[in-house]
């Protein structure tokens, strides 16, 4: 939803964002652009060589972002907000751990972190009683595992734990 | 008719029974038609499951059929396939997240669905539709399998790059969104495909020395970010509404959505021409599904409304899915191409099963064949029996409150992003994906045309390059027989269509939106 | 075990697996954990299915305690699966199978790995490379389609780049004068449904690969690049068995060549791990399924370990050098 429902509130302005990203679209282009010129953009005798699709491909993403980034440049419309701080405080709330999950399965692999970010979300974002965040987040891993290393033979990342139990 | 006769012979096959050593009695039971229920049960908790795809679950299961006779082993992994179609859905509808590829497009109606409440609705058309695009292209195969495994051999490079053009023109055009975040959501989806290895000259392009780019990314690894993380995240800001939603319990609202289902029997029909067609030329399922919902969107009265919760956005891509992901095994059985990815797989079991797929397969194991077909009838049927009970429990599942389902939906993506290409680096980049998805859907770039870019980029590029290699440069080989130009005219056609259409109500004064 | 947990988490796992599998002195080594074979290309194609076949005969003979695992990781033409195989350091639990690109990858991009970062534990099997035409064409023989190459716009169908296909390709072109524009595809499968389609003039496919066609009476081959004939007698297509397709040397095309299908292991492993591979793929070989699937394909059954295997490897490394120094495949260094 856009935050246009409560100009009161507090918050980034929908324009500072879309400039933001319009720009991070455009050093997206010039990087493809940049990659294309090394791998080659000419046309040999044969057809287009490697770099010949990403480069074109790379100048349309740049003439769109400078597009849409002029555009919001002469958008006067500064009220609308992109969201509430308080908002943005909530996706944080679940983006941050998620980060720190996603880094911890390198090191614990992925069945000890799954278990500390759904005990994580259970008693500190949303508030279950400690039981029934226990049961949750010991039995979803613990299923995963047999599913997926067991009957499935999937092997997914492992950490110290299932290495000193033996997998 | 010889294929009847052959059929029903393949339908006496199947549910033969034979008699077993069980817990020390000897009883008839019958074989197949067990392997069957436990094939389609497993291939939907295989469909269900992140990461375990149609062809990774034949795959991994492969070796424990070798012990089987070849009949019996194929019924088991092809139910495998069928359960595995039906679950790919249920993701899709339920939280967004899309459990097959081709289960992409029926996110963009079937979940706002599930929001409205809608969660058996869309259940129950996804899974009717799977079955009818299936159905038909069975009958399709056991009708017509010689003659249009023939068709099938006319389609080089420049006929499958016409395919796929005209696949990404039927389905781009007009949307709510500006025109050049569409322009460049779409762009960002092609630069995202080419990064990798090239496969015509087989160097490396876009990598900058980083190895863990040399797989290049893989579009679910995107999909998984921009659609299940930036949704979950998306949720948290409007602050945990997923709790609660009202899901209907009850058997009714099956047979309730049959009757509204009858009504689009000429949208199913046309699903079903265009994903047999897709699976047959092999340009497989997921094109085919974007194909049928962006020409659905097109001719439907209800177009402008699709995306908010429309059924025919849901019919429309699951039809074409199965249509064409069945029509697949076609070329597989009489040619040895395989038309998908668990195609591949099948193939590969049908040579260790000392079975030689091609044009032979079908004089020398006829048993083989038809068994094969009439495991495809039956399994179908019992496939949608068994989803459709299912219904009301799975639209349940949306009762769980938000506290727990989010994190578990948050290890699900990991995981399927993980064993895409068992790589840590793509669980990074799912979130990066994620975070980004959440940004853009803020800021009105639209998300579909950047997966199909993705989907179709690398493989419309390497058909178009392939062409030209063979034209020795010269772009006359995309018209130069009837079947290349018939479709790159109707790519055109469909292309221009939405501008022809813009500009004329321009014309008139009215809002292009209203145009479509 | 409690003085290894104060090291680094790798050496404590390497450390565990050795205190776990017992005194490695005494007893055989086996493995402890579910072994891992990665193939270095997609589901479907000949390696994967050949990886997929093992996994099979030994959890159906029961010839290992563990369960094998089959991983495809096939991005950067192998490179990743490669890739992952060297960076696992010591570990025993991990095999890769090998197609050419084990050669051809490293020297057609700067994807840094040799086959000298792993360990090699046997040659399984050599495939071989047919010379295939559409059975519709007037060639009966070998002379008569090089005779007409000579004409020039020949295309050749064959599966990657700067791969296995296009170096044949290459040799062909430079032992008879001739040439061809190489149309690089996906697989083996629909490379040879592109000859039958007639949308390309030969192929180089795998015997496996193309099988189909010629039973058929789609396809028909003109030679076998090794350096003699074939040695199945079964009758395959109509009354003619594998044995009855001469070589091309035979024929005046003096090229052979045939692929590695062998298992290597991460560096840094023991002897005596090596030694358990060994003797599993020797019960492998014994199998009935095993032959079955050496007959359907027409492989070469040649079986390499130890030094003889190494030294194998190695010429074929410097050949794969040469023959890609002379078509222009190398990576430029940038």
């Amino acid at each position: 939803m856009s935050g246009d429902r409560n100009s009161a509130a507090k918050g980034p302005s929908q324009r500072s964002v879309e400039i933001g990203l319009a720009l991070l679209i455009l050093v997206f282009g010039l990087i493809i652009i940049g990659g294309a010129l090394k791998a080659g953009i000419g046309w040999s005798f044969d057809g287009p060589k490697a770099g010949f699709f990403p480069f074109y491909v790379g100048l349309l993403v740049i003439a769109a972002a400078l597009i849409t980034l002029f555009n919001e440049w002469s958008n006067k419309e500064t009220k609308k907000i992109f969201a509430e701080w308080d908002q943005l405080k909530q996706v944080l709330s679940v983006a941050a751990p998620t980060l720190v999950y996603v880094i911890a399965i390198a090191f614990l692999g992925i069945y000890v972190s799954s278990a500390i970010l759904i005990a994580y979300f259970m008693t500190v974002i949303s508030s279950f009683s400690v039981v029934r965040t226990a049961l949750v987040a010991i039995l979803v891993p613990l299923i995963t595992f047999f599913v997926f290393e067991k009957w499935f033979l999937v092997a997914l990342p492992k950490g110290p734990l299932e290495t000193f139990l033996g997998y | 008719m010889e294929e009847i006769g052959n059929l029903f012979h393949g339908f006496a096959t199947v549910l033969a029974f034979r008699d077993m050593n069980i817990f020390g009695v000897t009883m008839a039971i019958p074989f197949n038609v067990i392997l069957m229920v436990i094939g389609i049960v497993l291939g939907i908790i295989i469909g269900i499951l992140p990461g375990l795809g149609g062809a990774n679950g034949v795959a991994i299961l492969l070796p424990l059929t070798f012990s089987m006779q070849p009949t019996s082993a194929i019924i088991l992994l092809s139910c495998i396939y069928w359960g595995a179609l039906f679950g790919g859905a249920i993701t899709s509808i339920l939280f967004n997240i899309p459990g097959e590829p081709w289960s992409v497009a029926t996110t963009f109606d079937g979940y706002p669905m599930a929001q409205q409440g809608r969660a058996g609705e869309a259940l129950t058309a996804a899974f009717t539709s799977s079955f009818v695009g299936a159905l038909f292209a069975i009958i399709l195969i056991t009708l017509l399998a010689p003659l249009v495994a023939g068709f099938a051999l006319r389609f080089g490079a420049a006929e499958k790059f016409a395919v796929y053009f005209l696949a990404f023109c039927s389905f781009v055009g007009l949307s709510k969104e500006p025109p050049f975040k569409t322009l460049a959501a779409m762009m960002i989806g092609f630069a995202l495909a080419t990064i990798g290895t090239d496969q015509i000259t087989g160097q490396l392009r876009l990598t900058f020395g980083f190895t863990e780019l040399i797989a290049g990314f893989d579009f679910l690894i995107a999909v998984i970010g921009l659609f299940g993380i930036g949704e979950i995240l998306l949720t948290m800001e409007e602050g945990l509404s997923f709790k609660g939603r009202d899901a209907k319990m009850n058997m009714k609202v099956v047979v309730q959505t049959w009757g509204k289902l009858v009504k689009y029997w000429w949208l199913s029909l046309r699903s079903c021409i265009i994903g047999c067609w897709m699976g047959i030329t092999p340009a497989g399922a997921t094109p085919a599904s974007f194909m049928s919902y962006g020409i659905a969107k097109r001719i439907s009265k209800n177009g402008k409304n699709f995306g908010n919760g429309e059924i025919e956005g849901v019919v429309a891509p699951e039809t074409a899915a199965h249509a064409a992901g069945t029509s697949a095994l076609l070329p597989m059985l009489a040619l040895g191409v395989p038309g998908s990815p668990t195609a591949a797989v099948l193939l590969g079991g049908l040579l260790i099963w000392n079975l030689q797929p091609g044009p032979m397969l079908f004089v020398e194991n006829k048993e083989f064949v038809w068994g094969l077909i009439a495991s495809m009838y039956l399994g179908n049927v019992v496939g949608l029996i068994i989803v459709l009970t299912c219904v009301p429990l799975l639209a349940s599942i949306l009762r769980i409150p938000f506290g727990i389902i989010a994190p578990v939906i948050l290890v699900f993506c990991a995981i399927g992003a993980y064993t895409v290409h068992n790589n840590f680096f793509d669980v990074i980049m799912m979130y990066v994906f994620g975070i980004l998805g959440y940004v853009l859907k803020k800021c009105q770039y639209p998300m579909a045309p950047l997966v199909l870019a993705m989907v179709l980029g690398d493989r419309a590029e390497e058909a178009f390059r392939q062409a030209l290699i063979t034209s020795e440069g010269s772009f006359g080989v995309f018209f130069e027989n009837g079947l290349v130009s018939t479709i790159m005219t109707l790519g055109l056609i469909a292309l221009f269509w939405s501008v022809i259409s813009a500009g004329i109500s321009r014309i008139r004064g009215s809002a292009p939106a209203t145009a479509a | 075990m409690i003085q290894s947990k104060s090291t680094s988490f790798y050496v404590a796992a390497a450390a565990l697996g050795v205190a776990l599998s017992g005194t490695p002195a005494l007893a055989q080594w086996e493995p402890q954990r579910p072994v891992e074979i990665i193939v270095p290309a997609g589901t479907g194609g000949g390696a994967d299915q050949m990886a997929r076949a093992i996994q099979g005969i030994v959890a159906k003979h029961n010839l290992m305690k563990q369960p094998l695992v089959v991983i495809n990781k096939a991005g950067g033409a192998g490179g990743e699966g490669f890739l992952d195989v060297k960076d696992s350091k010591g570990n025993p639990h991990k095999l890769v199978i090998t197609l050419s690109n084990l050669f051809t990858t490293p020297l057609a991009t700067d994807i840094p790995f040799n086959w000298k970062d792993l360990t090699p534990v046997a040659m399984l099997a050599l495939d071989e490379f047919v010379l295939w035409v559409n059975a519709e064409k007037p060639y009966k023989n070998v002379k008569d389609f090089l005779d007409a190459a000579k004409k020039g716009g020949f295309k050749m169908a064959g599966t990657g780049s700067r791969q296995e296909d296009q170096i044949i390709t290459v040799a062909i072109e430079k032992a008879a004068g001739v040439k061809f524009t190489y149309v690089p595809y996906r697989g083996g499968g629909e490379v040879a449904v592109q000859l039958v389609g007639n949308h390309v003039d030969s192929t180089v496919n795998n015997p496996i690969e193309a099988v189909a066609h010629w039973r058929g009476g789609k396809l028909k081959p003109l030679c076998v690049f090794d350096g003699k004939p074939l040695p199945y007698n079964d009758k395959i297509a109509g009354d003619k068995p594998w044995s009855s397709i001469p070589t091309c040397k035979s024929q005046g095309l003096d090229v052979e060549y045939v692929m590695l299908r062998g298992f290597f292991m991460p560096a840094g492993v023991t002897p005596d791990q090596v030694k358990f591979y060994v003797d599993l793929f020797r019960k492998v070989r014994e199998t009935q399924e095993w032959k079955d699937l050496m007959s359907n394909g027409a492989f070469n059954t040649t079986f390499m370990i130890g030094d003889e295997y190494k030294a194998w490897v190695a010429k074929e490394e410097k050949r794969h050098y040469e023959l890609m120094k002379d078509a222009g495949f190398l990576a430029k260094k940038s």
